[in-house]
């Protein structure tokens, strides 16, 4: 089914399924520990051995020897794989560093051996005996030092590093007000629950892993690159993956070193990172530099407004694209983006739950707020005056194709009690809490892509639907079993679906916050296909039939779609294809942060006391489990805000804080009741179900809100994130 | 020949004898009220003990450092992070796994409220969550105070507790304002 055209009324709109908050499906499996991960598979592979990774200890040089005699004869120990005995290997085009070092070593704890054993004590010991000598060369490790020789980085998915309209330099010199500050943010690790983990199981030539993966069929070209074998003798499975939000969406060391390992013991092996192994073998969210300069009338309508980031990678490396929502979000003749790349040898540096947008935002609405500071405007109302109704930089033959932002700033104020806030910072006291409030708003690009599915109804009048689209906690399972549902006309309960196995049709996969909106987008239109099938083996013409009560109904005839499919039942195959309307249409998803803080008087101690937030996303699928990606990214936000940092130590290029307990995020005790409201919008260009993605948008601009609470609060400005209480405290007055 | 040497055989059975270790040590687990033999290399924490060798995979082992919780199991009542403890400590005891409180089609109250509630995302934290959850709700009737009680000897269910006592279990996908109704909604009889 190709989508060119903005979607018209169809079965979806019943919203009989879609739409209704329902359980998870999958919550069963979840909640009593039955849904099987990826290092959990002794059903398929029971007598898999158990293989630990040898990272480097130095971030850039070369191996000079490697002695694995004593590992080797460890007990217990099956073999030792190193670069001297891997084979020829490729590399993915999603890696930057290699996934197995040697002999040329490209960062910290890159894996440079793995040792397989009997069982894991004994593979972790014998990891210890592993003698790799090497020299180390000099490296990069600071970014602020690297920024002067910064270079253009190629276009990033499509999109050019640079933009420009009108004439900044000159509007931004004339502007009556002025804001012109530089904010940092810090290295991030996803540090998802589940460290990343493959079991890998070689039969005649061919490749089974089960593995933690967004990206299914990225991931076994990535594998057949780098193994140089054919992609249709790998199977990789990934039915349930214990967190990712951008850490395995490519092929990472586990799965290489699982199935490297696999082929030299000739037995099936598993791999789990340890944990504190993730943030420097795997990927993180590079820190970023950012300047952003805004001009405005006194009232407070931006003319012009330019947004610089720098970022560093490993040479090669994708740049962070953190100016992107600049392009978008507010009006202004005189406008300017730029982005630059520093070459550094810290780990790679690569996606993190909304790249681009999670630490653009933190920038850029931190500097709204200076500006509403520096022309007397209320913040939202600030927002408002600098609403646009059209790309900014394209100009009015651009519009988008459905932007309630203003929506939801009201509305989202309303229910936040924003006409409560005191504009004074520092005004507020409740015991020794100084309170503020804050907002900021939340905007995310909206993104599509080609995604298929197979569909099949059997004589029982079950329907099944395979895809190798991932939930990664997203809540795939239940809102393509709900698509599935509306579609044919049955209950939800009669819908199966299996995820995440190469074997099934190519889906969009879990990233980008595309994978919602176009996974489902792929199983409507293998639905779609199906009714034609049906209605055809059933002699109804299919345009007059109407699928309900799981009969396919015309005129005064029904007929069971268990009776039509029979005992060899129906199966179709096809996929939603996207023309080119986010072209034709800026497109996007929206909403608007409310944060109220407490900062301690004496400590500097931070404490979010409530947050508030209103979205506009499209068609929201199932309000429950969308109100939880929301939820759990407003979280993210405040961690980013308060206290994620990678420690680089720019020594010996790492991250020092290298685990879950020195890399600190978002506990219980850190969240209060987080108060979601959706803004009711149907994008009829975004995709059949008028639906967009949701599960980035909450982070965009969260953690700018908690900081323009603590600035409320206390007075104090904080522009280098996190906003640890040393630096509140540095701004703090003496207490009175 | 070596201490090594005279155990080393090839496979380890399903029913979780390790027969490669180097010294190998007997433990007998009572396991979701099951009684369990092994035969444990000593360094096999509580954990890898459940996950390898019994292959009750349903405790997760999200940092094996004591750092998240994920791992959490009820030991004769009380529960421990089972990666920071070696299976040998617990030899005579009695361990619940989050197998032991419900299966899918009977689900423990706490298993259902987290489902109705919508408690967890990804998964992979909640075992940890529900099996704390169901210790917090016993600590609390037992009177046991936390660092946010205000009165020692008046130990009551509120939100600030269970936010307080749940602080050792990561949920990075951050379903923790649900996962709090789903705990209050046991507590309060209603799951
Ligand atoms: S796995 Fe035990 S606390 Fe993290
Ligand atoms: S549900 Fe994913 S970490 Fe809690």
């Amino acid at each position: 089914m190709r989508f060119d055209q903005p979607a018209t009324t169809n079965p979806i709109d019943r919203g009989r399924v879609v739409g209704v908050p329902h359980d998870r499906i999958d919550g069963p499996a979840k909640v009593t520990g039955t849904a099987p991960y990826a290092y959990e598979r002794h059903d398929a592979a029971p007598d898999a051995a158990y293989g630990w990774i040898v990272g480097s200890a130095i971030a850039r040089g070369r191996i000079t020897a490697i002695d694995t005699r004593a590992a080797e004869a460890a007990p217990g120990v099956l073999g030792v794989v190193t670069h001297e005995n891997a084979g020829p290997l490729g590399k993915g085009r999603f890696n930057t560093a290699h996934l197995l070092g040697g002999p040329a070593i490209e960062h910290y704890d890159q894996a440079l051996a793995l040792v397989v054993a009997e069982t894991l004590e004994q593979a972790r010991d014998a990891a210890a005996l592993v003698r790799i000598d090497c020299v180390a060369e000099e490296g990069r490790f600071d970014l602020a030092a690297g920024i002067d020789g910064a270079e253009v980085p190629g276009p990033f998915f499509g999109k050019d590093p640079d933009s420009a309209a009108g004439d900044f330099d000159a509007a931004f010199a004339a502007a009556p007000v002025k804001v012109d500050q530089t904010y940092t943010t810090p290295d991030h690790s996803h540090a998802m629950m589940e460290p990343h983990a493959t079991t890998a199981l070689w039969a005649d030539g061919r490749l089974t892993l089960w593995t933690s993966n967004q990206m299914v069929a990225w991931t076994v070209g990535e594998v057949a690159r780098t193994l140089n074998m054919p992609p249709e003798n790998i199977r990789l499975v990934s039915p349930y993956v214990g967190g990712g939000f951008g850490a395995k969406l490519f092929l990472r060391a586990d799965a290489l070193m699982a199935a490297l390992g696999a082929r030299h013991v000739g037995r099936p092996v598993k791999v789990a990172l340890a944990r504190p192994q993730v943030p420097n073998n795997t990927v993180h969210r590079p820190a970023t530099i950012q300047r952003v300069r805004i001009g405005a009338d006194r009232n407070g309508v931006i003319d012009a407004i330019a947004h610089e980031s720098w970022s560093g990678n490993l040479p090669g490396g994708n740049v962070e694209m953190a100016a992107m929502q600049t392009r978008l979000l507010y009006g202004g003749r005189n406008r300017l983006t730029r982005h630059r790349i520093a070459a550094l040898d810290l780990p790679e540096g690569n996606s993190m739950r909304a790249p681009g947008e999670a630490v653009g935002m933190l920038a850029l609405e931190v500097a709204m707020d200076e500006l509403a500071e520096a022309c007397g405007v209320d913040p939202v109302e600030l927002r408002i005056r600098n609403d646009v109704a059209y790309d900014p930089e394209a100009g009015p033959d651009r519009p988008f194709s459905s932007r309630p932002f203003v929506d939801c700033l009201r509305r989202g104020a309303e229910r936040f009690g924003w006409s409560r806030r005191n504009p004074t910072p520092g005004r507020v006291r409740d015991g020794r809490w100084l309170v503020g409030m804050g907002m900021a708003a939340a905007f995310r690009g909206n993104q599509m892509s080609r995604s298929a599915a197979r569909v099949g109804v059997d004589g029982r009048g079950t329907v099944t639907v395979e895809t190798d689209m991932t939930d990664i906690g997203t809540g795939t399972y239940t809102i393509l079993a709900q698509t599935a549902a509306e579609t044919l006309g049955v209950p939800l309960e009669a819908v199966r679906v299996h995820l995440g196995d190469s074997r099934f049709p190519v889906a969009a996969g879990s990233g980008g916050q595309w994978g919602a909106n176009s996974a489902a987008s792929g199983v409507y239109a293998a639905c779609m296909t199906l009714r034609e099938a049906l209605a055809q083996k059933a002699g109804f013409n299919a345009g007059d039939a109407v699928f309900e009560n799981g009969a396919i109904v015309a005129g005064n005839r029904s007929v069971p779609i268990a009776d039509v499919a029979g005992r060899e039942g129906v199966w179709v195959e096809d996929a939603i294809e996207f023309g080119d309307l986010d072209k034709t249409y800026a497109q996007g998803t929206f909403g608007a942060h409310f944060c109220e803080v407490g900062v301690d008087a004496y400590t500097g101690e931070i404490r979010v006391r409530r947050m508030v937030g209103a979205f506009a996303a499209g068609r929201i699928l199932n309000p429950k489990s969308a109100r939880n990606q929301i939820i759990g990214a407003m979280t993210m936000g405040v961690g980013a805000a308060l206290m994620e940092e990678l420690v680089v130590d720019t020594r010996h290029g790492y991250f020092v804080n290298h685990d879950l307990a020195e890399y600190h995020v978002p506990v219980h005790a850190d969240i209060p009741d987080q108060d979601v409201l959706f803004i009711e919008e149907l994008d009829d260009k975004s995709s059949p179900l008028k639906a967009k993605g949701v599960g980035e948008l909450g982070i965009c601009g969260a953690g700018a809100a908690v900081a323009n609470a603590v600035h409320n609060a206390c007075g104090v400005r904080i522009r280098a994130y996190p906003l640890t209480l040393d630096k509140v405290l540095r701004g703090l007055g003496a207490v009175t | 020949m070596t201490l090594h040497e005279n155990t080393r055989r090839a496979g380890a059975d399903a029913a979780g004898e390790d027969a490669t270790a180097g010294a190998t040590v007997p433990v007998t687990l009572t396991v979701n009220r099951e009684v369990r033999h092994l035969t444990l290399d000593p360094r096999t924490t509580l954990l890898d003990a459940l996950r390898e060798h019994l292959r009750l995979t349903g405790t997760k082992k999200g940092c094996d450092h004591g750092q998240c919780g994920a791992c959490t199991v009820i030991v004769e009542g009380r529960r421990i992070n089972s990666c920071l403890s070696l299976a040998v400590m617990h030899d005579g005891e009695a361990v619940t796994t989050i197998e032991g409180l419900g299966t899918p089609e009977r689900l423990h109250p706490m298993q259902k409220a987290f489902v109705t509630h919508d408690g967890f995302q990804c998964g992979y934290c909640t075992p940890g969550q529900i099996c704390s959850a169901v210790a917090v709700l016993a600590e609390i009737a037992d009177g046991i105070p936390s660092h946010v009680t205000a009165d020692l000897a008046d130990v009551r269910f509120s939100d600030a507790e269970v936010r307080e006592r749940m602080s050792g279990n990561i949920c990075r996908c951050a379903a923790y304002p649900n996962i709090i109704a789903a705990i209050r909604a046991v507590a309060e009889g209603a799951a």
